[in-house]
């Protein structure tokens, strides 16, 4: 047979997509690339609810006197803006979606350790999705997403119960992915991966995975007792009975401290994988990166009263909290400083997962270190329930967490539908993401050093110049991320084919086709060499 | 020819036995994790109210039946031996063992719930001291917390954390009563005989932390306030 | 300040100046480092662009040097912050000894605000300019927060129990106060003004009011009222320990345990009575039959009784 000058990449004729067709295939598919593409369309769907929500409020929050909308409809939007985006979107992105995709592929497995239990997390994760929109549609929640009793259990009229119901049902989804992926990488790595050739995907996603075993149950807990105490009135929360209000935040945020290292870990890994990618080299300090994702597991665990630091708790237990809270920075100042070394003497091409990485890496930093001013004592009195925290929160999950899912899923793209995204468009969005994310945030770190409180629909008039410019951004930001929705559907569909490594990029991912078979490789791979080996070329 | 039955029942995802006996163990040793921080936040929540109405908890504590807890405790104690047998007998594929023991181990669970609800609890709303539904001690039970000089509403959080802790408990037997007789089904058909053990195995791993989340529940329940 | 542009709230407490430099000394090492990544991202590359498809850079090396400077560097940096916002936070958090003392009710959704002379203000706090007050909070329904950004203060106010925090103003004008925690659908409404006067004016604004009696007097007519001085009296052995002196003092309770007689044992005292040292446990909790700022007056008729009249030896 006469070769070919030039490969023309093309599809395999038979891949996980097109291998069986119809509801069934995908139902009651025990593929984890396809349940990654359920877990994908749920995801975002729920992005563009919470989005529609954030949407309306900037606009109402354009006037000082709120003239767009009534308080009350108002509160329940930012409560269901917090818990959709929170729980619906950012908790299954990268770890549902690309985890499940990637993670049994990184590791040279034909698929997770128990994949009727990945299918049973994607219908537990809908049920939850959905009685929660059942809360939503029939009428809302307005307690805010941390759900602070007695307010939650005794004051509202709104729908608590079917809500936190929600919350409980898909908190089940996330602590059956996290088991599952615990017990994959532990079990089923490809005969010669040792854990210190694992991409560092893989040490992000453990880690994540350890925090979600952990902490999903204590949220679960907190809202069966919410629930409990808002039919019953028993009084645990209630102090007029004996109980505590404070005992819910300490149950609450001993849950939603380690539950934002869930949001920002996962996309950690995946600005590794990038980053080495788009550079064509190996992560600066490999094991530093590795073991500073084990320690943030470790440390998110015993700082959560920092978010308590104004409710009345001794000065000792600040003390104390305080200092750990400064200490958990560490290990994500560590991750910074290594990717940025990581372009040190590489080759770095500027395609669209890269501009991703590169706009994580600086926000994660301004974010990270607007954290240090709410770990101070004494400055977080000052902007606590803010504007300030709103913005630096926002930082993190969007400015960090949120490009860090973009990046990944237009870096795998290629792999996932066997396609090619129009570049241009991507990195005309990644632009305009910045830009409109920029201006939408940045505006808020002034406002709530001003004073500017959280969660209020109306304000005094001098704010107002920085709200417009907030929410100037954010139609910005919105065109942002409409571009990308068309067109990813576009070229799934008609998007040129890939090839198997269009980056040509390392990892285990890249040695099968695109996409790849139901199995993922035709044979076990076998791996012989550390992570990343870009230098290692045989001369 | 039991390697080769022993091979079929090796799922597609996993290499071999040993990698698919790793994987459910550790998967089942994972999920016991999440267990443990489950139940934590409930004995957070008993520790901080205990520290705080001590004599409202002893009070409560004098008001359960400790004829029933104490029979719970060795009901439960002698089925986490009958399970564990069953493990061993399942392990030597004896078929007949493992059925006897999975259902004496059935039986003693379903009875724990069968009395708890319908004895214990039903009780308790028979003397009003359910929080919630209809919670007014009278008589003996009145004098009881006065004579601890402790306030209703708190012996009320008692009894709420009381009827909570021990109630997730129940549920959790009753999930592991339907996790034992599928057991009994598949075992009833022959499917242990082969070596293939390791669903025996985390089903009594899991039936025995129950009972230790029961061994903490019996003592902070029923046995505080000089019970003893 | 630039005018219309908000930039920077009024520093117009004795703590906000030393807050400020703590701010910008964050800020300045957040714009530092923020440039830092950023510039050294967009350089390295620039300078480190593929130049072609094939191009394989060198390997990379571990270098444990540079890897403990940065995780050294930004730890010291961190201790140095540490302990700078943390003196901070220790120096301000205990009022001044001879802070006046204003007590506040939170409920849903405005800002009752009760001076012990007597005065009440709904929503509005006036205070005299360069004096120590000590604000003694508590809501009567769900956690709200009472946050004033040109003082730097701000404090979350819970039902069940009072929280404190103070202020001197140094400014004369008027600032805002807001509620800083979400409590329902009014939370953004629940706003209002700490008017600071000079310290004449501020007399004379105190002798305006409508004449209330003081919360002290308020008190004394409650305790009347309520019975509580059937057990409580003030000469002879009575069934409850006497209240005369009691304030600040120290309890031995029933279970041995020793207390301060505080605002906030007061409170739990009258709502959730625990036995004393010496007395039968017969109190009647009076949960539900006062109000908070009724509460507070009893404490503040308690308060009086601290100095006033001589009392035999009950202590058994």
């Amino acid at each position: 047979m006469s070769t070919v000058a030039v490969e023309v990449p093309a599809l395999p004729d038979v891949h996980y997509l097109n291998v069986s067709y119809g509801w069934r295939s995908w139902l009651l598919t025990t593929d984890h690339k396809r349940i990654a593409w359920l877990y994908l369309l749920a995801i975002t769907f729920f992005f563009f609810v919470g989005g529609a929500a954030a949407t309306l409020m900037r606009l109402n929050l354009i006037e000082p006197q709120g003239s767009l909308l009534e308080p009350a409809t108002y509160n329940k939007l930012f409560t269901v803006h917090g818990l959709i985006m929170i729980f619906f979107f950012l908790a299954p992105a990268v770890p549902a979606v690309l985890g499940n995709f990637l993670i049994p592929i990184m590791i040279g497995a034909r698929d997770v350790a128990f994949p009727r239990l990945n299918l049973l997390s994607w219908y537990i994760f809908m049920l939850g999705g959905s009685v929660f929109l059942y809360a939503v549609i029939g009428g809302g929640v307005d307690t805010g997403w941390t759900f602070y009793t007695p307010l939650s259990t005794t004051y509202v009229n709104t729908n608590v119960i079917s809500a936190a119901m929600g919350i409980f049902i898909s908190g089940f989804s996330s602590i059956l992915t996290g088991l599952n992926f615990v017990v994959t990488i532990h079990k089923m790595r490809a005969p010669g991966l040792t854990w210190f050739r694992l991409p560092l995907f893989i040490w992000s996603m453990y880690a994540a995975s350890v925090i979600f075993i952990l902490a999903m149950p204590v949220i679960a807990i907190t809202m069966v007792l919410l629930m409990l105490e808002r039919f019953f009135h028993v009084g645990i929360f209630d102090p007029a009975l004996g109980g505590d209000p404070i005992l819910f935040q300490h149950l609450f945020w001993f849950f939603g401290h380690p539950e934002v290292y869930i949001l920002i870990l996962p996309s950690m890994g995946v600005i590794s994988e990038l980053v080495a990618a788009f550079a064509r080299k190996r992560v600066f300090g490999y094991s530093f990166v590795a073991f500073s994702s084990v320690a943030i597991a470790v440390i998110s665990f015993l700082v959560w009263a920092h978010h308590m630091f104004v409710s009345g708790m001794s000065i000792y237990a600040g003390l104390v909290f305080s200092a750990l809270s400064f200490a958990v920075a560490i290990p994500s100042a560590i991750k910074v400083f290594n990717w940025t070394a990581t372009m040190y003497q590489g080759s770095v091409s500027y395609d669209a997962p890269m501009l991703y990485a590169i706009g994580f890496i600086g926000l994660f930093t301004m974010g990270g270190l607007t954290g240090l001013f709410l770990a101070s004592l004494a400055v977080d009195v000052h902007v606590h329930d803010t504007y300030f925290i709103v913005a630096h929160f926002h930082y993190i999950m969007v400015g960090g967490a949120v490009m860090g899912y973009l990046g990944g899923i237009h870096y795998w793209w290629p792999k996932m539908t066997g396609r090619l995204y129009p570049e241009g468009w991507a990195r005309l969005s990644a632009l305009i993401i910045f830009i409109g994310f920029n201006l939408t945030f940045g505006p808020q770190f002034i406002l709530g050093y001003v004073g500017m409180p959280r969660r209020y629909s109306v304000y005094p008039a001098e704010f107002q110049i920085l709200n417009v410019m907030s929410s100037a951004g954010a139609s910005i930001l919105a065109v942002g991320y409409i571009i990308p929705l068309i067109y990813l559907l576009w070229s799934a569909r008609y998007g040129p084919p890939a090839g198997p490594n269009p980056w040509g990029a390392k990892g285990l991912e890249w040695l099968t086709s695109s996409p790849p078979p139901t199995h993922n490789f035709e044979e076990t791979p076998i791996v012989t060499e550390e992570a990343y080996a870009y230098a290692q070329e045989e001369a | 020819m039991s390697e080769g039955h022993a091979q079929a029942l090796v799922a597609e995802q996993f290499d071999d036995v040993e990698q698919q006996r790793g994987a459910t163990s550790l998967g089942m040793w994972v999920f016991l994790a999440t267990e443990v921080l489950f139940f934590g936040g409930l004995f957070c929540g008993y520790t901080l109210y205990r520290g705080l109405y001590s004599s409202a908890f002893e009070a409560g504590s004098h008001l359960l039946k400790i004829k029933f807890g104490a029979s719970y405790t060795v009901m439960l104690i002698c089925s986490s031996l009958t399970m564990a047998l069953g493990v061993r007998a399942a392990q030597l594929r004896r078929r007949k063992a493992l059925l006897i023991f999975l259902i004496i181990t059935i039986l003693l669970g379903a009875a724990f719930v069968f009395i708890k609800l319908r004895y214990e609890w039903y009780g308790d709303y028979l003397e009003h001291l359910v929080p919630g539904i209809d919670f007014a001690p009278e008589g003996e039970n009145l004098v009881v917390i006065q004579r601890f000089g402790a306030a209703l509403p708190h012996v009320s959080l008692f009894m709420f954390l009381y009827f909570v802790m021990t109630g997730v408990h129940a549920l959790h037997m009753i999930i592991g009563v339907g996790l034992l007789a599928t057991l009994f089904i598949l075992a009833w058909r022959g499917h242990f005989t082969g070596g293939h053990y390791e669903p025996v195995e985390i089903s009594g791993l899991y039936w025995h932390f129950v009972d230790i989340v029961w061994i903490f529940l019996f003592p902070l329940l029923y046995l505080i306030g000089g019970r003893y | 300040m630039w005018q219309g542009f908000p930039i920077r709230p009024d520093q117009a407490s004795t703590i906000a100046a030393g807050w400020d430099h703590l701010f910008y000394f964050l800020t300045g090492i957040s714009i530092f480092f923020s440039v830092l990544i950023f510039s050294t991202l967009f350089y390295l590359a620039i300078r480190y662009r593929r130049r072609s498809q094939d191009e394989i850079p060198p390997p990379t090396k571990e270098n444990l040097p540079i890897e403990l400077t940065w995780t050294l560097v930004p730890s010291g940096l961190c201790v140095v912050i540490f302990l700078w916002a943390t003196s901070l936070f220790i120096r301000n958090s205990r009022p001044p000894e001879a802070s006046a003392e204003i007590f506040v009710v939170g409920k849903q959704w405005m800002w009752k605000v009760q001076h012990p002379e007597g005065p009440r203000e709904i929503n509005e706090l006036h205070v005299p300019v360069n004096r120590p007050i000590k604000l003694t909070m508590t809501s009567e329904d769900v956690i709200h927060d009472f946050g004033v950004p040109a003082f730097r203060i701000k404090k979350d106010v819970v039902p069940g129990m009072y929280t404190t925090e103070w202020f001197a103003a140094t400014q004369t004008g008027r600032f805002h106060l807001f509620c800083d925690q979400y409590c329902g659908m009014g939370h953004s409404s629940m706003v209002g003004w700490i008017i600071v006067m000079p310290p004449d004016d501020y007399e004379r604004w105190l002798n305006s009011q409508v004449k209330v009696e003081s919360m002290a007097a308020a008190g004394a007519k409650l305790f009347l009222q309520l019975g509580c001085a059937t057990c409580h009296v003030a000469e002879g052995v009575g069934l409850g320990p006497p209240l005369q002196g009691l304030f600040g003092k120290e309890l031995k309770l029933q279970n041995g345990k020793t207390v301060v007689a505080d605002d906030a044992f007061l409170r739990s005292a009258i709502l959730n009575p625990i036995p004393v040292a010496g007395y039968p446990p017969i109190m009647p909790t009076f949960q539900g039959q006062m109000s908070e700022d009724e509460v507070l007056q009893i404490i503040a008729y308690t308060k009086s009784l601290a100095t006033s009249g001589e009392r035999k030896d009950t202590k058994r």
